[in-house]
């Protein structure tokens, strides 16, 4: 769809718009409706515009295999983690009143780091779903034993 | 410090090395790290079972809120008893896994292989800790889609339908528990297991309970394979990865039968509703038939990975029996059986793996003549089957000894003659094997076969030595056994 200049300079136009948006959404999670679920969609959604838009090989330069798997991981860590520091700050898991020097100013580090773990894995997620059915190609595929 | 936060630990430990097995991606690399986070597993289920006999129930809140509303871990006799079982054929299946994989996963896939058994571990000490009935929805989820991955790894391409039928049937197990789970939440707007058990009999047997009641049980009796809910089973073990198959076997359909003990137990233990719906009955007929079935398929398999799969099938039967009973020795022979059944059949689907190893196929062909080709392999084989059948001196002995007493207790000595019948299929498909390993010479393929390497035997050699272990002296197995039923009854019961 690259030669249409309508969709591209359209889509070049609303792109940066989508991730802000999904950036609000993911900040604002714990005062007003959202979270990190809703704007990890929101982000991928702008993502995979750009996919459809400028074809999936390009886009996976942007991110590539090797990076939306590793951000899989990292949102994961980061939620878990949170819960751990909760351990290691003398509460229970993912006690987040420990966090900060108030308990509701943990409440609030703890709600943010964990939705922003949840925001990246789904985003990730959401990325990793739609480039490997997009894809042409497996990306790896070769079917090597370690013996016999 | 840490001994407080063992219940958190024992579930966080393996669902957060999972995702880091996904960074480190190199094959041994791994397995080290998969199989140390496994070792580590085993003593914290071992200090939780020692702390629970000793104290009594641990609580252990999610987040520091307090249990309705927030999220407890709440851990018993029985439960404390499962994640023993889970941890420890997860500790003894991950230095088995190794060889295996090396010949039946492609090495740019080894790392996804690790990653899923690490998560299948999570979610099955998951839905074992929890207490709190959706949290349960969530760990099931977990380990089953992360079972299904694993399953669709097998070599044979049959895998991936296998795969995907346990995927289908799995989900609807898993949408029926759910739902439920969300009847229950409509009539007593609590998702505390512990709490349910206290709201529902006030509620008497509603029909909104009742049906909450029904979808449990069909839902769970999906997933854990219940006569005439089995049919993803067989093809499942058949054509899963050798150590897939041992994980799976020896857990996953006990984790499913522990749910439905607290199901049937915990939350509607109090509750007349079991005399209104006759439940126990259900489960003893289904019960009775899977026995009958699963040994009579099992006769006539030629594949001795599905005979062993059909063989689960009745031994399945086996606890659900003894869950029937609804007196205590019925309920603790039950339990012990989850134990007895997981090490005899993870011993003997190791001694399969083996032969896959080596040989190449574990079809009765394949077979021919390994007893003097593989010995300590067809050993344990042996000791493993013995212990199917029931022989004295084996935990099958002591299970059935135990199932047996308990239907003489009620007066239903017609039970009693079934399982000794059923036994006696055991013999049947035990001997075929036996008799093809040992009185039939060689076949081209199994010529060549060596003896096992020391990494698959002597994990095989662990399982099968404590399926004779506790069949000799079974009073450690007995008394947990015992004290769960106790504390699930009732002294009275």
């Amino acid at each position: 769809m690259r030669q249409k200049i309508i969709l591209r300079v359209i889509s070049k136009f609303l792109i940066p718009y989508i991730l802000l948006f999904a950036l609000y959404v993911q900040w604002h999670g714990d005062f007003g409706p959202g979270g990190g679920f809703q704007a990890g969609v929101i982000f991928a959604a702008g993502f995979i515009l750009y996919a459809i838009i400028f074809g999936v090989a390009t886009a996976r330069e942007v991110l590539s295999a090797t990076t939306t798997r590793f951000l899989l991981v990292i949102g994961v860590l980061l939620y878990s983690g949170v819960g751990v520091a909760g351990i290691l700050l003398g509460g229970n898991y993912l006690d987040y009143n420990v966090l900060a020097d108030t308990p509701i100013g943990g409440q609030h580090v703890g709600i943010i780091l964990v939705e922003f773990g949840v925001g990246i894995t789904v985003a990730a997620s959401v990325i990793t779903i739609f480039c490997t059915f997009a894809g042409r190609r497996p990306e790896e595929h070769e079917e090597e034993y370690g013996e016999n | 410090m840490i001994a407080q936060h063992l219940p958190i630990l024992q579930i966080v430990l393996p669902l957060m090395a999972a995702p880091v097995c996904m960074v480190i991606r190199h094959p041994q690399v791994v397995w080290i790290w998969a199989t140390l986070i496994t070792f580590l597993c085993l003593p914290i289920s071992i200090a939780l079972l020692v702390q629970v006999m000793a104290e009594g129930v641990i609580v252990y809140e999610l987040g520091g809120w307090a249990a309705p509303w927030g999220i407890e871990y709440r851990i018993d006799k029985l439960n404390a008893f499962v994640l023993v079982i889970v941890t420890a054929i997860g500790a003894v299946v991950m230095p088995y896994a190794r060889r295996t994989v090396d010949t039946e996963i492609p090495v740019s896939r080894v790392y996804l292989f690790y990653t899923m058994l690490l998560l299948c571990e999570a979610g099955l000490l998951g839905i074992t800790i929890t207490g709190d009935a959706f949290n349960l929805f969530v760990f099931l989820e977990v380990s089953s889609l992360s079972s299904y991955v694993l399953i669709s790894f097998g070599k044979d391409r049959r895998a991936l339908t296998a795969a995907y039928r346990y995927l289908i049937m799995g989900t609807i197990g898993a949408t029926f528990y759910i739902i439920g789970v969300g009847l229950m939440y409509n009539a007593t707007g609590s998702l505390n297991i512990y709490d349910l058990s206290k709201i529902i009999p006030e509620l008497g047997g509603s029909r909104t309970i009742q049906a909450a009641l029904a979808f449990l049980t069909v839902g769970l009796g999906l997933k854990l394979a219940l006569f005439p809910m089995h049919m993803w089973l067989p093809n499942a073990y058949t054509y899963a990865p050798s150590a897939v198959t041992v994980f799976l076997a020896a857990t996953a359909t006990k984790v499913a039968v522990y749910a439905l003990i607290r199901v049937t137990y915990t939350i509607f233990g109090t509750v007349d509703i079991l005399e209104i719906v006759p439940v126990q009955d259900m489960f003893m007929v289904m019960a009775v038939i899977a026995m009958f079935v699963g040994s009579l398929v099992a006769t006539y398999q030629v594949n001795v990975k599905r005979m062993l799969a059909y063989s689960s099938l009745a031994q399945i039967g086996y606890m659900m029996l003894g869950l029937s009973f609804d007196t205590i020795t019925g309920v603790a022979a039950g339990i012990v059986h989850l134990f007895n059944h997981a090490a005899m059949k993870g011993g003997l689907f190791m001694a399969l793996g083996a032969v896959a190893y080596r040989v190449g196929g574990v079809r009765l062909e394949h077979m021919a003549g390994l007893g003097k080709k593989m010995p300590w392999t067809m050993a344990s084989f042996v000791a493993g089957g013995l212990g199917l059948i029931g022989v004295p001196l084996t935990v099958g002995f002591v299970s059935k000894w135990y199932l047996v007493q308990a239907a003489l207790e009620k007066g239903w000595w017609m039970i009693a003659v079934l399982i000794v019948v059923c036994s006696l299929l055991a013999v049947i498909y035990v001997w075929r094997v036996v008799e093809v390993i040992y009185f039939l010479p060689a076949s081209k393929v199994a010529q060549e076969a060596k003896e096992a390497p020391l990494s698959m035997l002597i994990p095989t050699w662990v399982l099968i030595g404590a399926s004779i272990y506790f069949g000799i002296d079974a009073t450690t197995t007995l008394d947990v056994a015992f004290a769960a039923a106790r504390a699930l009854l009732g002294d009275g019961g």
